[in-house]
């Protein structure tokens, strides 16, 4: 996390996110949000805005967004609480993004379980592209990360691209799939082994063998 | 005799059919539900202890006991809280997830029978922020349950009113921590707090408070209508019950499955993972409940019943029963640096011994790893990691320093032999 940095406080940021608003959509997910926590509680919701005002970013900038420090101290201000609370929120967890990234953000699973499965070459096929960890590609395209286990690792090794997880990966998939992507086209999420459903045993589950074919009800067998 | 389909209760575990309230009524679920809240809390609360469930999130503190820990009547008129934590982010887990997307409405109604039997006026459940599509299905099935009267006002027509709330975390481990997990929902940064106050005197925004893990919850109603007796016919005595297994790494099928614990480590990786890869004797160790553990040589896992006693007894523990296999082409020095990296970027910061500590230890593994070191460090990093263990706020320091205690316990000499090889190629290049 030392690694993290905010991007500086220039006059070019308050011209560009000086005026950051919530817009209609997003202010009513924010209140909505709000609502889950008791009365004067409202601060509860400072990690749920934070990650409505990186996605409406994401949307105004065809990326997956970010949280400048405009945009922080207008959710303080929302919220009524310090900057300084939403700035250690907003640094603290991974998620938020304090620079720019790009349209696609790959995040690929580095932890023991997936490099036993070969993350190392998943990472590899990254930079074979081009891609280096902690940029974002000149074109705009790609932001690379590697990040510690996304709890998928019984179908490692995995890339989380943006919203979805792509797992059950070899080199030759993830480019299947980064192609994909570039050419505006929508992947299938999930694993990319052909013939895995999810996370049964490879060649079809050992056990709840019924439920494949229907919604098959145990109590009548209790 | 092995665990049958009809006891599995996780029916729609890999997700063959939907995940939605008409589907998960079909497999039983809110079936009546009014009726296990009518047996009263006291009930509750004692079937639950009966049954011998003991947590799943890995300490394995009996649930039933949790829970009666709650006070019965607030006298200063503060709420109590339920917090479920789908926070699951320890290497090698993936058990919760599955519970989240194929079948949530167990954990919502869990959720309402626990926190009736608690006497809560509301769940909040904390769900990592990784998990995107997961959190999207939980947050539709909560909405259907309100829908349908099941949570809310008069929940289940029972006349008590209980809310159930999903909080989306946002990228740290340490959340999966009970207090720090309050202290995220409370809208901070999510570092540990002393205890005492334990969160049942005084949790989150003050009041008391209970944090279950998402697979405690999810089995509670089962539990409930199949009697404590069904439940504790699984499994050996102070480990009963039925547990997902998830197994990844270096077998042929890695798979999330359902068993019965004390269910032998052979069997479970043969009948359900097709062996280990390049078969038995091509196995070198084996992480048995997440990387927080230590490892078990393969000699000592074969056999050992994977449980919380059986586990322990090889100096190991079933944690969350995330079992991370390791064949002979592991490089098993670099397998648990991996794990340093993991817990130095995880480290919260707040306590000295960790936050410089887990560093550390990653620096000095990393240079065990290609052999750039003296012997004596060997001793040393032991040394440092016993000196993290037990000094900190929370147990994120003991989950940094056990693994590597494990390493040296049992690979010494793979550590001693990289340090003589290195040794020896710089001789050669002088």
């Amino acid at each position: 996390m030392a690694a993290r940095h905010l991007e500086p406080d220039t006059a070019e940021l308050r011209a560009r996110w000086g005026n950051f608003a919530f817009t209609k959509a997003w202010e009513a997910k924010a209140r909505t949000a709000i609502a889950k926590y008791p009365d004067g509680r409202q601060r509860s919701a400072v990690m749920a805005l934070l990650d409505f005002a990186q996605r409406q970013i994401g949307e105004e900038t065809n990326t997956q967004g970010w949280v400048p420090i405009p945009v922080m101290e207008y959710i303080a201000k929302y919220l009524d609480m310090p900057v300084i609370r939403v700035v250690e929120v907003a640094t603290f967890y991974t998620m938020y993004n304090l620079v720019p990234v790009g349209r696609f953000h790959v995040q690929v699973c580095g932890t023991t379980p997936c490099m036993l499965r070969g993350s190392d070459a998943i990472m590899q096929a990254c930079k074979n592209r081009g891609m280096r960890k902690g940029h974002t590609s000149d074109d705009g395209l790609w932001t690379l990360t590697e990040v510690e286990c996304m709890g998928n690792c019984s179908s490692a090794p995995m890339v989380q691209i943006n919203d979805d997880n792509y797992e059950d990966l070899t080199p030759e998939r993830l480019d299947a799939v980064l192609d994909a992507l570039a050419a505006g086209k929508a992947p299938k999420p999930g694993t990319q082994e052909p013939g895995r459903h999810t996370v049964e045993p490879l060649g079809g589950p050992t056990t709840l063998k019924a439920m494949v074919k229907a919604n098959f009800d145990y109590r009548k067998e209790w | 005799m092995s665990l049958q389909d009809k006891d599995r209760i996780f029916t729609n575990l890999y997700g063959y059919q939907s995940w939605d309230l008409k589907a998960a009524r079909k497999r039983g679920d809110w079936d009546d539900t009014k009726a296990l809240l009518a047996r009263g809390q006291d009930a509750i609360i004692d079937e639950m202890k009966a049954s011998g469930l003991r947590g799943r999130g890995g300490a394995g503190f009996p649930t039933g006991l949790k829970w009666s820990f709650m006070p019965k009547e607030s006298k200063d008129g503060r709420p109590s809280f339920l917090v479920i934590n789908a926070d699951e982010s320890e290497p090698g887990s993936c058990k919760d997830r599955e519970i989240i997307r194929h079948d949530p409405h167990k954990l919502i109604e869990g959720a309402l029978v626990a926190g009736y039997a608690m006497r809560a006026r509301a769940a909040y459940i904390y769900i990592r922020g990784e998990y995107i599509r997961e959190a999207q299905v939980l947050e539709a099935a909560v909405q259907e349950a309100y829908d349908a009267g099941l949570i809310g006002k008069n929940a289940c027509k029972s006349g008590y009113d209980f809310d159930v709330f999903v909080h989306r975390g946002a990228g740290a481990y340490i959340c999966g921590e009970e207090t720090a997990m309050i202290e995220s929902l409370e809208g901070k940064k999510g570092q540990p707090r002393l205890k005492p106050p334990f969160p049942a005197g005084a949790g989150l925004y003050g009041c008391p408070t209970t944090v279950n893990n998402v697979e405690s919850i999810a089995v509670a109603p089962t539990i409930l209508r199949r009697g404590a007796a069904w439940f504790a016919s699984f499994g050996r005595e102070n480990n009963k019950g039925t547990k997902l297994f998830q197994i990844s790494g270096h077998v042929e099928k890695p798979c999330v499955v359902e068993e019965a614990m004390s269910i032998p480590f052979s069997e479970l990786i043969e009948k359900h993972c097709g062996g280990i890869t390049g078969g038995r004797d091509n196995l070198l160790a084996v992480i048995p409940g997440g990387s927080s553990v230590p490892l078990v040589p393969a000699a000592e896992i074969w056999d050992a019943p994977m449980d919380f006693d059986g586990l322990r007894a090889v100096g190991s523990g079933l944690g969350t029963a995330a079992v991370i296999v390791m064949d002979k082409s592991t490089d098993i020095v670099r397998a648990i640096s991996r794990l340093s990296h993991f817990y130095m970027h995880e480290s919260c910061g707040q306590c000295t011994p960790c936050r410089e500590g887990t560093g550390w230890m990653y620096r000095v593994m990393e240079r065990l790893r290609t052999g750039d070191a003296a012997v004596e460090e060997i001793d040393m990093l032991q040394q440092v990691t016993k000196q993290v263990e037990g000094h900190t706020i929370c147990a994120l320091g003991d989950a940094a320093a056990w693994p590597i205690q494990g390493l040296i316990k049992h690979f010494r000499p793979e550590l001693e032999r990289r340090i003589a090889e290195h040794d020896a190629m710089r001789e050669a290049a002088e």
